[in-house]
């Protein structure tokens, strides 16, 4: 709607652009971030054209100072971009107020962190439990609602744990499953297996897989390349624009 | 709600990593509200305590004693002794409007006895009206003089309480028996209820017994009044009417009315009058103390909770990012400083209740009173609390809550 009339550069992101208007997870059009640091203005992002479609498992991938921070703070709505339009899931984000984010986030964006994010104060099922709660949801359907998220990333026998008696691969299968608590659109993941060893991050990475398999939609931001070959597609990110958007062989 | 049952998990979860740090703080406020409510309730007590013993003198009276006159007048050299009689006291109080009641009273020692034992003791001759404005009260079963006693000069006597017992001890009610007073026999009419007295003209109520006017000058012959003792209901008269009394006396006896040594008067109304000024800047003054003992107890949990702000960024970032709004952030840092300000004023109100509670065993209480808390008080100091909460906690809450989710999750 409002993106299709002002952009006429659709084409230009191959053949995920044909989602755009008809239920695309993310529609970015002429995307710019300016950070005004007082003595100069900073451009981190200088025009993203980003489509996601529903179901897609993309890894946006390059190296640090690219803005990939940057197009990760806008696409989880943490942050607004200065110019240029944001679909998430047919919602515009641009222009929206803090609260107007915070809800956004608390329907549409589940995040898996780097360092999990956990609030050490309280057990895993606590953790999992907080977005249900900002969102209101009744205690009896907040529980049935929680244990099944710990027995979808196979952590029942851990639930009532507090995240430091547990290990890294857990507790980052607690914040997965903190980010599916209220069925999010889009599952948004920042390096989620560099605080990991090896094998459980294999695990992680699995568990993506599986959920991408479910129909969910992913995200990965990451400079692993290995990584980036697991999922769909890859979107490389450089000097504020993207300079790649490709499948890979995982695709077919 | 979400916020209050989390909140408290959050709180305490503080409480146990910061504890010294809580402990001072709680401390402040605890402090702070055990001395509003203690200090106001001891100051309540004394007051209390020390109008009921001026009242064991008599409720707002004012006490005349004829005396020597000090000024010259019409000729007349000073130092003549005025000498009044019942027929004087009788034109005052015809003659001044104001006045409520009024009564002569003489005086002499004598001895009392009941046959088994003999005491000296000091006997009143009055009217009617003395008991009442003396607060002589008569035990159940009795009754003070009335007005036949006085017509008919019946020889009866009431007596003070400590008097009684001297005489029968504890297990006789004396009311109805024979005493023989100044070696003439009367009836006992009635014992004084048992009051405090602080003051007094002449020894106390206790220890006295009082008889008839007419009949004590029939006895003893007395002429003048040792003095006389009247009542103005409004406080505020009671100036203006010492002035008139003055005056009347100064017409009949020939003296200058401005001669106030001539009739000698005490007001314990002024007593009265000075006590409860004192008492309300003494209440003012230990409630200011005690309100800015609050007050430096909230800028201590405003402080505890600006920093647990600062510490917890992170975590507000977090929950930002999972979708709390900022009013939900607000309002946790808002509960918890309430839970600390409230829970410390109640820990410190429990504590003075404690105390207010145990002190009247102590047997202090006819030296300072027992102290009272007032649910005035209490509410007044909740409410100071709940305020202090409130501003102490809104600084902390609106720096929590205006983070930006992607610079406080950067922390």
């Amino acid at each position: 709607m409002l993106f299709s009339g002002k952009n006429g550069k659709n084409g230009k992101n191959g053949k995920n652009a044909d989602v755009a208007g008809n239920g695309g997870i993310i529609e970015m059009r002429s995307l710019r971030k300016v950070y005004d640091t007082g003595a100069i203005l900073v451009e981190a992002l200088k025009g993203i054209e980003l489509s996601v479609a529903r179901e897609e498992f993309v890894a946006i991938v390059g190296p640090s100072g690219s803005g990939k921070s940057t197009l990760l703070n806008i696409v989880g709505c943490l942050d607004v971009a200065t110019e240029g339009s944001y679909l998430l899931d047919g919602e515009e984000v641009a222009g929206m107020d803090l609260d107007q984010l915070a809800d956004i986030r608390n329907r549409k964006v589940g995040f898996v962190f780097q360092s999990f994010n956990l609030l050490p104060h309280i057990t895993a099922f606590e953790n999992v439990e907080m977005p249900l709660l900002f969102q209101g949801v009744g205690a009896r359907r907040r529980r049935e609602r929680v244990e099944e998220l710990f027995e979808q990333v196979g952590l029942s026998d851990r639930m009532h744990h507090r995240p430091v008696e547990l290990s890294g691969g857990q507790m980052q299968r607690v914040a997965i499953a903190r980010a599916l608590a209220c069925e999010p659109a889009l599952i948004l993941a920042d390096e989620p297996t560099g605080n990991l060893d090896t094998t459980s991050g294999r695990d992680i990475l699995g568990l993506f897989e599986d959920l991408a398999g479910k129909g969910h939609t992913l995200v990965l931001i990451t400079h692993d390349m290995a990584l980036a070959q697991r999922t769909r597609r890859i979107v490389r990110i450089q000097d504020g624009r993207v300079v790649e958007d490709r499948p890979t062989t995982q695709a077919a | 709600m979400i916020s209050l049952r989390n909140s408290l998990r959050q709180f305490l979860r503080d409480a146990r990593s910061q504890k010294l740090r809580l402990f001072l703080t709680v401390f402040g406020i605890v402090w702070g509200t055990a001395a509003v409510t203690l200090l106001l309730a001891f100051g309540e007590g004394l007051h209390r305590r020390v109008l009921i013993s001026q009242k064991g003198l008599g409720d707002a009276i004012v006490i005349a004693w004829p005396s020597r006159t000090s000024k010259p007048w019409e000729g007349l050299p000073r130092g003549r002794a005025v000498q009044m009689t019942a027929e004087d006291v009788e034109r005052i109080r015809s003659e001044v409007e104001e006045i409520d009641r009024i009564s002569d009273e003489y005086m002499r020692n004598t001895r009392i006895g009941t046959g088994a034992k003999t005491l000296s003791v000091q006997v009143s001759g009055v009217n009617a009206e003395y008991g009442v404005m003396r607060n002589l009260i008569p035990r159940e079963g009795g009754r003070f003089l009335d007005q036949r006693d006085l017509d008919m000069r019946r020889r009866v006597v009431f007596l003070g309480d400590q008097l009684a017992k001297d005489l029968w001890g504890d297990a006789v009610d004396p009311v109805g028996s024979q005493v023989r007073l100044g070696g003439v026999p009367f009836l006992v009419i009635g014992v004084m209820v048992t009051k405090d007295q602080d003051s007094s003209y002449s020894g106390r109520d206790k220890d006295k017994a009082v008889i008839p006017a007419p009949t004590f000058q029939a006895l003893f012959g007395d002429k003048y009044v040792d003095n006389f003792v009247f009542q103005v209901l409004d406080p505020q008269r009671v100036p203006a009417v010492k002035k008139k009394v003055l005056e009347v006396a100064a017409r009949k006896h020939r003296f200058d009315p401005e001669d106030e040594e001539a009739v000698q008067m005490w007001d314990t109304t002024e007593g009265v009058k000075f006590l409860n000024t004192f008492f309300v800047t003494f209440r003012a003054f230990l409630g200011i103390v005690g309100a800015l003992t609050l007050v430096v107890g909230g800028i201590g949990v405003s402080n505890i909770m600006n920093v647990a702000v600062e510490e917890r960024t992170k975590e507000i970032g977090i929950k930002m990012a999972l979708g709390a709004k900022r009013r939900w952030i607000l309002n946790q840092f808002l509960i918890e400083t309430l839970m600390l300000t409230i829970g410390g004023g109640a820990i410190g109100f429990a504590i003075s209740w404690g105390i207010c509670s145990v002190f009247p065993s102590l047997g202090l209480a006819q030296y300072v009173g027992d102290p009272e808390i007032s649910f005035r008080v209490a509410a007044i100091t909740t409410a100071i609390l709940g305020g202090i909460g409130v501003v102490a906690g809104y600084f902390p809450a609106r720096s929590a809550a205006s983070l930006r989710p992607v610079e406080a999750l950067r922390m």
